[in-house]
């Protein structure tokens, strides 16, 4: 009788693009990356959006129906702010980030989970933690960067001049 | 007699920090490492100093001696990897020690309701009164919110 040959299972991968921010080295997988755009065509299209209390978003960019908020990626994480030179659209989220530039596309083996020790703003912030190269590299998570109070407020603060009014009063009143 | 005595006797991990020393029930440590690379990234607990890569898991490094002793040691010699439970769950978590640690056998005194919550019981030992730590007190975790900072001095009394 043949002895049985055990298969070693299939090791599961993502593809990952590392990206760097004021310097610092994070990992997202490639699958949530719709587009990457460089900041010169960005500019030409975005508007300016302004929410004091929301200082990482000062622009917007119009796709299809909605808006895509264009988040300054240093800011939210805390970071110095470096100029941005890239902007990845963010699939199936309303994000577009700046960042500073991509370091490689490569392949993570193994996603851990955050360890619970991290308690705070950061387990929205992250998929979890992987190791590339003997470092270790947070996996952001696409929609943790706006929440859907904050893309409330934003969506709100564009409604006067994606609809304007309808009654002017200086119009309505004005002389024939 | 002897038997009873023996009995009530547990093991501990007698830990330094500075020029006090501690305590951690020795079921809870995994093992000793000598210093090794922590990485940073952003976060919002700032009791997190980094998190070190060690047998392809990744550990987070939480240094206590700034609310045990009100001071951050930079000197470090090892880090101490203990288990820290979290309701069922159970992770890695590296306490940096400035000194050599040393596996003890002593009979543990319970903490009384004056004592800090991360004091989990007291030790004599070697003329001294040494803390037993309770991590689950003195690291973060979710839905706990850490007592404020407060530096307990003077506390390892020399009988």
């Amino acid at each position: 009788m043949r002895p049985t040959q055990l298969k070693a299972a299939p090791v599961r991968t993502e593809q990952i693009i590392l990206f760097r921010v004021s310097g610092q080295l994070f990992a997202v997988s490639s699958a949530s990356v719709q587009e990457v755009r460089g900041m010169d065509t960005l500019s030409a299209i975005a508007k300016e959006v302004a929410l004091p209390d929301l200082p990482k978003v000062k622009h917007y960019v119009h796709r299809g129906e909605n808006s895509l908020y264009v988040v300054n990626a240093a800011m939210h994480f805390g970071l110095r702010p470096a100029p941005p030179l890239l902007v990845f659209v963010l699939r199936r989220t309303r994000t577009a980030l700046l960042i500073d530039g991509i370091e490689k596309m490569t392949t993570m083996t193994r996603l851990q989970a955050l360890p619970l020790a991290f308690c705070h703003e950061e387990r929205v912030w992250y998929r979890g933690l992987t190791a590339i190269d003997q470092t270790v590299v947070p996996v952001i998570k696409p929609d943790g960067f706006l929440t859907p109070d904050q893309l409330f407020s934003l969506d709100a603060s564009l409604l006067p001049r994606e609809f304007p009014n309808t009654y002017s009063p200086s119009e309505m009143d004005s002389p024939l | 007699m002897t038997f009873i005595a023996e009995a009530e006797l547990q093991s501990f991990v007698l830990l330094r920090l500075g020029d006090r020393r501690f305590a951690l029930a020795a079921s809870q440590i995994a093992e000793l490492v000598a210093p090794s690379r922590i990485f940073h990234f952003p976060n919002r607990t700032p009791e997190i100093e980094g998190v070190l890569l060690r047998r392809g898991r990744i550990v987070p490094v939480c240094d206590v001696a700034e609310r045990l002793l009100g001071k951050t040691l930079r000197s470090r010699r090892f880090y101490l990897i203990a288990q820290r439970c979290y309701g069922a769950q159970t992770e890695w978590i590296a306490l940096p020690v400035t000194g050599d640690c040393e596996l003890i056998n002593a009979e543990m005194t319970l903490p009384t309701d004056t004592d800090a919550p991360h004091v989990a019981g007291w030790l004599s030992h070697a003329g001294d009164v040494i803390e037993v730590l309770n991590l689950a007190a003195l690291t973060p975790g979710p839905n706990e919110t850490l007592p404020a900072a407060a530096p307990v001095h003077a506390q390892e009394a020399h009988t």
